[in-house]
């Protein structure tokens, strides 16, 4: 086992991917000298040269439709987009383009692409940089949305992407970039396929369900909970299209009780899906209505308000009281 | 190879009246300034560039100016283009049956967009986008390529698909609402039509990108070294990712050749509300060469098209092609262009019909003669019948159908919906 950052287990697993297959190859600004923004394609460029890191020109439609080329040529290009917010550029080439491009081939066209993008606050960041934007995405049919939350995930779920036949829309917690965890470089397999939750801690009170990067939150509020004698099953979604709705029907069963938390504003986020699925699904096991734990839905206020803007422990905590309450 | 285009090198070539008068303040280096030049202070020249550039449309009929690459007259009579005579030898190395080719070209696929707009007319087709009047730009272009290039369409390239063997049919059914286009890309190096305006310029960018890593360019082997074309038309020119696709190109020196159909109007705007200075002329902004050609001489188009595409597959990097050419027809057949242009601006158009003129030199020149005319027709009257005959019984999808290709490995959502939507149906059977 090896201790990796998140952002060092990144880059190791677009490195094996790079090693396995000849036809991965990396896009986005800033990306080879330097390694990207964040560091995560560091020393990718200079193992694997300037054919294979390709620094784009700063526009990221054009980064997006480029890679759409790339890919009709054959390739599996890994796209970067520097921020979350810098993604709207390249909107229509993803959702028009990228999503329905197979579909509208009647499957003669396959684009195995990667999006990677960096998300969500509490880095202090100017606006247009905390954005958790996944929502978009996991709305247009024809994208796969998967969010990592911890190194092991990271390392597997950005080869399994790039393995993927599908695009897929690579989120990853950018707070959390530094944050460190045991990795098994040597493994051969992923320990758990890539669209599927994981029971990140088992319980029995409630469920709460994150993904990304509050995945540390809920983990940390379901901690504080068991002191004071609730159990609470924290489930790391993982993939947010699709989503694994078996395992959270399977907890959700057993606990009666679902608290849903992200970054991104409630209204027409991921926790409504997931109320609407789980409510209809697992409606005679409910005890009490889905809870939503969110942002609020501003736009992501000013740096100096951001930890009130953002769901933190103890709004998670409240969350699962008013579940509890029912 | 790159001086054979009208612009030439930007970086060397003397500047024209044109080029002056658009960017005065700005002297090159090496570049001679002439005595009158030199005469005018900075700010007279950059009154006389802004006065140049805020100049109202002209009220006559635009010919594409003295830079306009043309081979032959509206009239069919062949001509040279003066300091080019490269263009007239490839043009030279045409066999008459290679023109003979390019003229049936021409009557067959204006024969099929009539059919087509006919057939929207009876409700056959939800819409059509009419290519008449652009037949020399596309069978010119389509022509010039090799089966290793590869072709991004917007949604009006019929005559260019012709070319590359695409099933006519196949075209239709978009329209028809069958599919959003049923040919195999790979099949013919023919990408899927592209809606959205612009956005394909990437896509080509892109694959040439390809090519450029698959050691697919500059190698000299004539049968390997590729290049893309990306077709696009002058309104087009003001989206971002057309704009993209030229930086992009450019930086990377991929093997692609923008190919602007400017017909004059964005349904109901005029180039003008695009562009202040003529289309090709933006190319050497983006650090390539520009060249505007008589997009209704099919002879013309062909050799600019084969000198640009030679270059990109020799791994000399981007080339803008404006083909000069008009919509006679309407946008779609949803639109009505009688709201926005004069039709004395069409009947000065028909006068340079691109059939007419090529039919007057192939038997002027002896060519062709009216026997093959007549077949021609002929031929034009059965494929008409044919696609006619496709078109009506083209079956709809099977519904289920719509579920499949939205991924390519499960999806759960959509197996469950498939599900629901068989079982739904399937509670109909019997009951009507």
């Amino acid at each position: 086992m090896t201790k990796l950052t998140i952002g060092k287990a990144i880059n190791a697993g677009l490195r094996r991917s790079m090693e396995r297959d000849p036809k991965v190859v990396i896009m986005g600004e800033d990306i080879g000298k330097l390694g990207g923004v964040f560091r995560v394609t560091e020393t990718l460029q200079k193992d694997f040269g300037e054919d294979r890191v390709i620094d784009t020109p700063l526009a990221e439609s054009g980064i997006v439709g480029t890679a759409i080329g790339m890919a009709l040529r054959g390739y599996r290009p890994v796209v970067e987009i520097q921020f979350d917010g810098f993604v709207y550029p390249a909107f229509d080439q993803i959702v028009s383009q990228v999503a329905k491009m197979p579909a509208r081939s009647l499957g003669k066209i396959r684009l195995p692409m990667v999006i990677r993008i960096p998300v969500g606050g509490g880095i202090g960041a100017v606006e247009h940089h905390s954005e958790s934007n996944e929502a978009y995405f996991a709305h247009t049919a024809g994208l796969r949305v998967v969010a990592c939350s911890n190194p092991e995930d990271a390392y597997w779920m950005i080869q399994q992407a790039i393995e993927c036949e599908d695009p897929v829309i690579f989120y990853e917690p950018k707070r959390r970039y530094h944050e460190k965890g045991e990795v098994d470089l040597t493994a051969d397999t992923a320990p758990r396929a890539l669209f599927a939750a994981t029971v990140a801690r088992p319980g029995e009170h409630a469920t709460l369900a994150a993904y990304g990067p509050m995945v540390k939150v809920c983990l940390d509020a379901a901690t504080a909970a068991a002191e004071e004698g609730k159990s609470i099953e924290v489930i790391d979604l993982r993939s947010l299209s699709p989503l694994d709705l078996d395992a959270l029907a399977t907890s959700v069963e057993k606990t009666g009780r679902l608290v849903v938390a992200h970054e991104a504003p409630t209204f027409l986020g991921m926790g409504s899906e997931i109320a609407a699925a789980i409510s209809q699904r697992c409606f005679y096991h409910l005890e009490s209505p889905v809870i939503r734990v969110g942002g609020y839905n501003l736009p992501y206020p000013p740096s100096r308000l951001e930890e009130e803007f953002l769901p933190d422990l103890d709004r998670v905590l409240d969350g699962v009281d008013r579940a509890l309450a029912y | 190879m790159a001086r054979i285009l009208t612009g030439g090198d930007p970086a060397t070539r003397p500047m024209t009246r044109v080029d002056l008068a658009v960017i005065p303040p700005v002297r090159e280096e090496g570049v001679p300034v002439s005595d009158n030049q030199a005469a005018l202070s900075e700010a007279e020249a950059h009154a006389a560039a802004l006065a140049a550039l805020t100049a109202p449309v002209p009220e006559t009929i635009g010919d594409g100016g003295p830079e306009l690459v043309q081979l032959l007259t509206p009239e069919g009579e062949r001509v040279d283009h003066v300091g080019h005579p490269e263009y007239s030898a490839i043009v030279d190395e045409l066999t008459d049956e290679d023109l003979r080719g390019f003229y049936r070209d021409h009557v067959l696929i204006r024969r099929i967009d009539a059919e087509a707009t006919a057939l929207q007319r009876q409700g056959e087709l939800g819409i059509w986008a009419s290519l008449l009047g652009q037949e020399a730009a596309q069978v010119g272009s389509g022509r010039a390529l090799r089966k290793q290039d590869y072709a991004f369409p917007t949604y009006r390239e019929h005559g260019v698909a012709w070319c590359r063997g695409v099933d006519p049919l196949n075209l239709l059914g978009l329209f028809r609402g069958v599919n959003h286009g049923g040919w195999d890309p790979n099949e013919n190096n023919f990408h899927l039509y592209t809606i959205v305006i612009g956005a394909q310029t990437l896509h080509a960018t892109g694959y040439a990108m390809g090519l450029q890593h698959d050691h697919a360019v500059g190698t000299g082997d004539p049968d390997r070294d590729a290049a893309v074309i990306a077709y696009f038309g002058d309104g087009a020119t003001a989206q971002g990712d057309v704009n993209e696709a030229f930086v992009y190109a450019a930086s990377m020196n991929a093997p692609v050749v923008f190919f602007c159909q400017n017909n004059q109007w964005a349904i109901s705007q005029p180039t003008e509300r695009q562009s202040r200075i003529p289309i090709y002329k933006r190319a050497r902004g983006f650090g390539f060469p520009g060249v505007r050609v008589d997009g209704n001489d099919v002879l013309a188009v062909y050799a600019v098209t084969k000198v640009a595409m030679d270059a990109a597959r020799s791994g000399q990097g981007p080339r803008m092609i404006e083909a000069y050419t008009y919509r006679m027809g309407a946008h779609t057949t949803s639109d009505d262009p009688t709201k926005y242009r004069v039709s004395a601006d069409v009947e000065v158009w028909k006068l340079r019909d691109p059939i007419a003129r090529l039919k007057a030199y192939l038997t002027s020149s002896g060519k062709a003669d009216q026997a093959f005319y007549q077949e021609v027709e002929r031929e034009a009257d059965e494929l008409a019948s044919t696609v006619r005959e496709g078109c009506l019984t083209m079956p709809d999808p099977e519904p289920g159908s719509m579920f499949d290709h939205v991924y390519v490995e499960e999806h759960p959502l959509v197996e469950a919906e498939r599900a629901e939507f068989a079982a739904y149906t399937a509670s109909f059977q019997g009951g009507h």
